[in-house]
């Protein structure tokens, strides 16, 4: 079989056959007939050119192909061809990015999950690859603000604003930042991947910012580049990526999150997309989120503000004075009743999310407690991601 | 150095073409500016100005920068002047100047054929927003009501767009032809809109859809073919016009798709197969399908007499002086000079209907109506494959083009929607199953209740598939004011 690639399509059910996406691709690789528009996988180069333009959303359609459709069989289309199933290999499969790299770098974070991701039924329609290295976005830093109080641990709360290029994101999404400089080789650097820790219409409403939440790391390249940034840097900015780590719309599904460090990125900005649209009248969130002390706990100030109502909080110290250690998976066993009676319920969805490693502790905290109720983890779990309840991005 | 992709907010009116280092323009627009205030003003009824709405805005011409979405009260829109990017070295696309250089001035010997172009065009897109002023008050959603207003906000914008050219120009007889474009108003008696179609009241929400797609259409391949005109100011105007225009063609397309789907959902919760049972389908609020097919009629005949002669004069005139080109005449294999082309026309001979071949060059009118009609066609289809999903024994079909028609070969004579010549009296007993009559429109007229709550329709049509903006289903597209 030839390897699988990653091929646009139109949704013919949806187009209305205006040809704007055909008169905006640069390299005329969109064409039609009496009956469709249609984009030719030979020539189309993913530069995005024609997904902001399109008046219907019919233009945002991917599919991973072992034999991409040739132009006879989308015009013949009536309808968009299902996604066959190529397998589990999610970096050669997946849709979480069209680039290569980026996809195998949001592979390898959901490896924890023990197969392939799949996003939550109701979650929104994400936009992923609107830019790439060579056609980089530029943001604008508004924001640089420290989160922690602790000497070894920098965190930082960094604010970007788009300006008025489109950078349409979900929670949960990642983007790429590109750090200046080029390696030895003389290329420019590849980027790294941030998960965005604000909500989807933006870090404040409806302006077209958004936050990140990012850890200086001791000889890190683009994180002491990210930590350093002022107000008014330019950043250049790919992206976003990531179609599965996303919020459920249908307001009654309950979250529950375990995160570490600024793997609480994503957390939050699912936090503030409910706080912003159901309130306290969605299914309820849960979080077990673990640091080292309050002092280097991100947003420990802003958290104690969300009322429970909104999000249940399990605030977890390893290294606080006077108390003995403990993990989230500590925590989680003593909570196990409640946690328990979560992982039974169809309407739970897991978020994992911080440094690798930090879910074979979980892993094991859950394996125990469904063991209370007679369920064998592993088991559980794959019904879960098969559904698209279960979520792990650990870097 | 200039910037001619961003928009430049330096003076009251965003613009993409340096208005700030051309005072004389600039001075000309911002005295024209108030009384297209006013006119907005006195049109749209008060509650829905103060109204906050979901609008995009363009705020570069380029891919990424044309739909940049926010709420807006419509007053306060940043209507503007934008064109698309000049491209270097164009060249004059057809008839006798082909391959010579565009003009990016007016040339003389054609200054009165353009104008008058302009002008046609620019009294075409006010007027449309006068026939749909009160909507509003009957949209069957809050969704339907922003795509309403998005597509009235931008029929103002290719307004500005066609005053920029006039003021920037043609002079003094420019600004008094842009004052005109707001004097005439739609269906008034001393002074109407310069096209038939354009002085009808748009009455109800189904006819505001078909509109859109029928003669919006038109105004596309209107658009179409200035865009490809040797004078370049126009022809970038008109680029940026159509990406514009595609969002008026989908609000038609897919309203109209969305009330055939409720009436097939409709029948078939209810066991209704005969799409013919009338009364009993307008029982549950929704329009039956025969309805639906005599509305399409009127919509697309009326649109068909906007392109006017079939053989004419002046449009060969337009063509030949490079003025006004085909639809993607850059695309034609041709000589695009048609020095010794022809193309079949209608004709009647001896009362028979026949399609001879005369001078393709006399026939650019026909040429460009066989394109609308072929591009009108596709969405026809569209709308059938919702009925054979249903499982339903009907097609909606476009009807003969000689049916129903005022302007043209076809004027005076009594057709039917299938092309057959009939007598006065068979017309006469026909046309109660081929146009609306008043018993249509009252009925039609009785289903348009406002629905403002978010995510809610009213019982005639169905919820789009996807939302503006990758919006969910609830989403308040419009925030209403209220008094």
């Amino acid at each position: 079989m030839n390897k699988p690639i990653k091929q646009h399509l139109i949704d013919p059910e949806i187009c209305i056959r205006c040809y704007t996406c055909e008169m905006t691709c640069p390299i005329e690789a969109i064409t039609h007939d009496d009956s469709n528009v249609v984009v030719d996988a030979e020539k189309c180069n993913f530069c995005m050119d024609c997904i902001p333009v399109c008046p219907t959303g019919s233009i945002d359609e991917w599919r991973v192909v072992s034999e991409p459709y040739s132009l006879e069989d989308q015009f013949a289309f009536s309808e968009l061809p299902a996604q066959e199933d190529l397998g589990q290999d999610e970096a050669s499969t997946g849709l979480e990015a069209l680039d290569e790299a980026m996809a195998t770098l949001l592979a390898d974070a959901h490896k924890g999950a023990g197969g392939k991701a799949k996003a939550p039924a109701s979650a929104a329609k994400p936009s992923v690859n609107m830019y790439n290295l060579g056609k980089p976005a530029v943001a604008k830093v508004q924001g640089n603000y420290r989160l922690t109080d602790d000497d070894g641990h920098d965190v930082r709360h960094i604010i970007l604003d788009f300006g008025g290029q489109p950078f349409p994101v979900l929670e949960g999404q990642s983007i790429g930042i590109i750090p200046p400089g080029t390696d030895a080789d003389g290329k420019p650097l590849l980027p790294r991947l941030y998960s965005v820790s604000s909500p989807r219409d933006g870090e404040r409403p409806n302006y077209n910012n958004l936050s990140l939440t990012v850890k200086r790391e001791e000889g890190g390249l683009c994180s002491n580049y990210v930590c350093d940034l002022k107000q008014g840097d330019e950043v250049q900015v790919t992206g976003p990526f990531g179609a599965t780590f996303l919020l459920p719309d249908d307001p009654s599904a309950r979250l529950l999150m375990i995160c570490t460090g600024t793997g609480s990125a994503p957390m939050r900005a699912f936090t503030m997309r409910r706080q912003r649209t159901v309130g306290a009248k969605s299914g309820g969130m849960l979080m077990f989120f673990g640091a080292r002390s309050k002092g280097s706990l991100p947003y420990f100030g802003p958290l104690s503000k969300v009322p429970e109502s909104l999000l249940k909080q399990h605030l977890v110290f390893s290294r606080a004075e006077g108390q003995p250690k403990e993990y989230v998976q500590d925590r989680l066993r003593s909570e196990e009743d409640e946690v328990a009676e979560m992982l039974q319920d169809p309407k739970t969805h897991i978020y994992i999310c911080g440094l690798r490693g930090m879910e074979e502790g979980v892993e094991q905290a859950f394996t125990n407690i469904a063991e209370s109720f007679g369920e064998q983890w592993s088991a559980l779990r794959d019904t879960m991601r098969e559904e698209g309840r279960y979520h792990v991005e650990t870097y | 150095m200039l910037d001619l992709i961003n928009v430049s907010y330096d003076t009251l009116i965003p613009n993409n073409v340096g208005l700030s280092t051309d005072k004389r323009v600039l001075k000309a627009l911002e005295k024209w500016h108030p009384g297209y205030i006013n006119w907005w003003n006195d049109l749209i009824p008060d509650n829905f100005q103060k109204s906050l709405v979901y609008l995009r805005t363009a705020v570069s011409v380029d891919p990424k920068g044309w739909a940049k979405f926010d709420y807006v009260k419509m007053p306060e829109y940043r209507w503007g002047i934008l064109l698309a990017p000049q491209v270097e070295g164009r060249t004059i696309p057809c008839g006798e100047h082909a391959g010579q250089p565009a003009w990016q001035e007016v040339p003389g010997e054609y200054r009165n054929m353009l104008k008058r172009l302009i002008v046609i065009q620019g009294d075409t897109e006010p007027a449309s927003v006068e026939q749909q002023r009160f909507l509003g008050r009957t949209a069957p959603s809050l969704y339907d009501m922003r795509n309403l207003f998005q597509v009235n906000v931008e029929e103002g914008r290719h307004l500005w767009a066609m005053v920029y050219l006039l003021h920037k120009y043609f002079g003094a007889d420019g600004r008094e032809e842009a004052d005109d474009l707001l004097r005439r108003q739609s269906g008034s008696e001393e002074a109407p809109r310069m096209l038939g179609a354009f002085n009808e009241e748009t009455p109800d929400w189904l006819s505001f859809f078909m509109f859109t797609y029928f003669t919006d259409r038109d105004g596309k391949m209107q658009l179409e073919s200035l865009a490809q005109s040797g004078f370049d100011p126009l022809s970038r105007t008109c680029r940026f016009m159509l990406t514009e225009e595609a969002h008026h063609m989908f609000v038609g397309e897919t309203g109209v798709g969305r009330t055939i789907e409720r009436t097939c959902q409709i029948m078939a919760e209810n066991g209704i197969d005969d799409p013919y049972d009338i009364e009993k389908i307008r029982s549950f609020g929704v329009i039956d399908l025969p309805t639906i097919q005599k509305k399409l009629n009127l919509h697309y005949t009326l649109s068909l007499d906007l392109f006017g002669q079939e053989v004419s004069t002046n449009a060969a005139n337009a063509f030949n002086s490079g003025i006004k080109g085909r639809y993607m005449e850059s695309r034609i294999d041709d000589d695009h000079k048609l020095t010794n082309a022809t193309y079949p026309v209608w004709d009647m001979v001896d009362g028979q209907l026949v399609r001879h071949e005369v001078p393709a060059l006399t026939a650019i009118n026909m040429r460009l109506r066989d394109d609308y009609s072929r591009d009108a066609a596709g969405g026809v289809g569209r709308w059938n494959k919702i009925i054979e999903k249903a499982g339903i024994a009907f097609e909606m079909k476009l009807p003969h083009e000689a049916f129903n028609r005022k302007i043209g070969v076809f004027a005076n004579h009594n057709f039917n929607p299938e092309g057959q010549l009939v007598s006065g009296a068979e017309f006469d007993k026909g046309i109660n199953d081929w146009l609306p009559n008043k018993a249509d429109g009252d009925f039609i007229q009785s289903l348009m209740n406002p629905v403002y709550e978010p995510g809610k329709y009213a019982s005639w049509i169905s919820p789009p598939k996807v939302g503006i903006d990758n919006k969910p289903g609830d989403f308040e597209y419009v925030k209403l004011h209220m008094a």
